[in-house]
């Protein structure tokens, strides 16, 4: 790329719908002629982003600016953007030629013009002779195709696609993919694409951006987002992989599944918890249990097709997923190795539940908007405020919501080898940090006791954090 | 046996239903003055409805008009209100939506007799003197309840996206709904305007608390005074049945079309 100057600057972009944080600080940047993917869960945000960008919505906060000049109060008529909606969103009463020409002609476009311009679109999206055709008597496919045809036509400066190809089937969105790419090679322009497919981003992007909750998690290419995630959640959310709670010992020595490792990392500190990510296709599975690092028992092994996907509890009872070639087979001893550059660590993102509170007597404490009892208080005055800690294994899930303290439904889990890491988010809106060995699917209701001995209250200004 | 006592159920609902107006239609083709009299066939009281040679032809003739320009007007207007009303209600958000379809629908379920009153009451109030304009006013306030309740549905059937994507294709949103979202509506515009139509056409209530003293009689007013003065004028009989087949014709058409319609979607 020669131009190296940014076609899409957003900065600090923060939107809300009522209480509801969707976007909260965003910053992109975006080169001209990049394939950006906007990767995330559904409800993280990213097509509320897509839509700030097309200009639909007003952002709260924050700067939008293409190819550098200012277009955050600018109406979707006059932004230089034309977008690929999910439901291609094609006008019914008019015909293929007429949705695509649609543009051109409030552009006033002469018409041998427009004429050229749709056939050269729909030779581009294969659709060639399709221009009379009614657009309901299309496949999805075609639907879909005229769509990227009618928002190409209008030659804009960036592409904005919204999921474009949730709808279609495994084989045809395979093949509309390649297309896609290649089309964006010929066409030179910016792509910004959303989707919460990890595969289609991996393969069409050549910048990833990676969201969860209205925040931006990673911006990388795809290699990077595989190979070095930067948290938990992206880690989980790219490809398979084994998320542990780890320990570096001191530079590139790292300990979990309870022995230490050699890595490559540095610069934690001593002893600092760590998250440590291994993909499964990085564990390498042998019989010779003297040359290994540490030993497993298998427990399942599943042909995938190109590789053997087995689960392993390793000696000190850690479950591991792990992807070979060679099939072991259940109940057999084996040996494991990781090499150092295979090991990925990552910062904690916090290693407690932190809320603030306030004293409402010497056994009273209150936080998440609920009283809590709490061990007798001393040195705390009434009302003062405080900092409550609680650790993620105190937190009681329990099945009765109605004997809980708080309702909550677990938002988010993560399997940490030997327990669950659940983010539960609670009915006020709050998150809390669980670990657990029982087994909760996302979306559970639960019911969420702490109990006074589990409840550490810190003075705000000692609080040193 | 079962299936006999069906059919036999359907025809004499059916006849229930039709009855008075084959009836009426029998005895337009005969010439006596007192309904219910057959004295021979006879076309005499359609010539004397087209050729006017009969009594009160004038008044007659000009209640029809009346009717017919009132209900032009009234369903015209109520459609080009209870659409850009519909576009509103549709883009509220939460509980104003609610409140105000609820609203909507007041009307439709209220009694004729007491939306007349009232608007009579709010004419005199006013200080409106009573007329043709009040009539006109009057009637566009009952039909524009029914227009927004046929193209309401269309809005919501509606991908929001397409009108999202005139925007963003460079359309002011003056041009989206220009090309997009009025052609779009075209379907419950076309069957909310027929229904205001006849909801004019067939008023009797509102017209009568509305229309003042001038004088001014639409055909219910019309037939009410008429046969209040002793029997009804016998050419009122083939006007009946015309008007049944007028309507008849046209709910025909309506039909095919839209059996053509969803033959044409389900391809």
């Amino acid at each position: 790329m020669e131009n190296k100057e940014y076609i899409i600057e957003l900065n600090n972009i923060s939107k809300s719908f009522g209480d509801k944080v969707i976007l909260d600080d965003v910053s992109i940047k975006v080169k001209k002629g990049e394939f950006v993917t906007i990767l995330g869960p559904s409800g993280c945000g990213k097509t509320t982003l897509l839509r700030l960008l097309a200009g639909f919505g007003q952002a709260d906060k924050g700067e939008i600016k293409i190819n550098g000049k200012d277009y955050t109060d600018i109406p979707p008529h006059e932004r230089p953007v034309n977008t690929v909606f999910q439901r291609y969103a094609l006008f019914p009463h008019l015909d293929v030629y007429e949705n695509i020409a649609f543009g051109l002609k409030l552009q006033k476009v002469p018409a041998p013009e427009i004429d050229k311009c749709v056939r050269r679109v729909l030779k581009m999206v294969s659709m060639t002779d399709y221009e009379d055709r009614d657009v309901e008597s299309l496949s999805g496919g075609q639907q879909q195709r005229v769509a990227i045809a009618r928002a190409i036509a209008n030659q804009p400066k960036v592409l904005l696609l919204d999921e474009p190809l949730a709808a279609l089937d495994l084989k045809m969105r395979k093949d509309m993919q390649i297309e896609l790419k290649e089309m964006h090679k010929k066409l030179g322009i910016t792509f910004i694409y959303v989707t919460h497919d990890q595969e289609e981003a991996l393969t069409l992007s050549d910048t990833i951006i990676v969201m969860n909750e209205g925040k931006i998690q990673q911006i990388g290419t795809p290699t990077d987002i595989y190979n070095e995630p930067q948290n938990s959640f992206v880690a989980d959310f790219i490809g398979e992989s084994n998320i542990l709670n780890g320990t570096m010992i001191k530079d590139k020595l790292v300990e979990f599944v309870g022995h230490e490792f050699e890595c490559i990392d540095e610069g934690f500190g001593e002893n600092a918890p760590v998250d440590v990510v291994v993909r499964p296709e990085d564990i390498y599975i042998v019989r010779n249990l003297e040359s290994a690092q540490f030993t497993a028992t298998v427990k399942s092994c599943t042909f995938k097709g190109v590789h053997y996907e087995m689960y392993v509890d390793t000696d000190k009872g850690y479950e591991l997923m792990i992807q070979d070639y060679n099939a072991f087979a259940p109940e057999q001893e084996v040996g494991l190795i990781i090499r150092p550059a295979d090991i990925q660590v990552m910062h904690k993102e916090r290693t407690c539940n932190t809320f603030e509170g306030e004293i409402v007597d010497e056994t009273h404490v209150k936080f998440l908007d609920e009283t809590f009892e709490s061990l007798p208080l001393e040195g705390f005055k009434e009302g003062e405020k405080v900092q409550v800690q609680v650790d993620f294994s105190k937190v009681d899930l329990i099945d009765h919501v109605e004997d809980g303290m708080l309702e909550g439904d677990v938002h988010f889990i993560i399997y940490k080898g030997d327990h669950y890491h659940l983010t539960i988010l609670t009915d006020e809106g709050y998150h809390i940090w669980v670990d657990t060995t029982d087994i909760w699917d996302k979306g559970d209701l639960v019911g969420i006791n702490i109990a006074p001995a589990d409840i550490k209250i810190v003075k705000c200004n000692e609080h040193n954090d | 046996m079962k299936k006999f006592f069906a059919q036999c159920y359907i025809w004499l609902l059916l006849v229930v239903l039709y009855a008075p107006i084959v009836f009426i239609g029998i005895f337009s083709f005969t010439g006596s003055k007192v309904l219910g009299n057959w004295t021979g066939f006879s076309t005499k009281l359609y010539t004397n409805l087209f050729t006017g040679d009969m009594q009160g032809t004038g008044s007659l003739m000009s209640a029809i008009e009346n009717t017919i320009i009132i209900a032009l007007i009234a369903a015209s207007v109520a459609t080009l209100l209870g659409t850009v009303a519909a576009i509103g209600i549709h883009n509220m958000r939460g509980r104003g939506k609610q409140a105000i379809s609820f609203l909507n629908s007041i009307p439709i379920l209220n009694p004729d007799i007491i939306t007349g009153v009232s608007l009579f009451l709010l004419f005199v109030f006013l200080h409106i003197s009573q007329g043709y304009v009040t009539v006109v006013l009057a009637h566009i306030t009952l039909c524009t309840p029914y227009v927004v309740l046929n193209v309401l549905p269309r809005l919501t059937q509606m991908n929001p996206n397409i009108y999202e994507a005139a925007l963003d294709l460079g359309a002011t949103p003056f041009q989206a709904l220009k090309k997009v979202l009025l052609p779009m509506l075209k379907p419950g515009m076309i069957s909310g305007f027929i229904l205001a139509f006849t909801m004019s056409l067939d008023d009797f209530a509102i017209t009568f608390f509305t229309r003042g003293t001038v004088g001014l009689d639409t055909l219910s007013t019309y037939i009410y005074t008429d046969a209040r003065k002793g029997g009804l004028t016998p050419e009122l009989r083939p006007l009946i049945t015309l008007m049944f087949v007028g309507v008849l014709v046209l709910l025909i058409v309506i039909n095919i079309r839209a059996m053509r319609n969803a033959k044409n979607n389900a391809q």
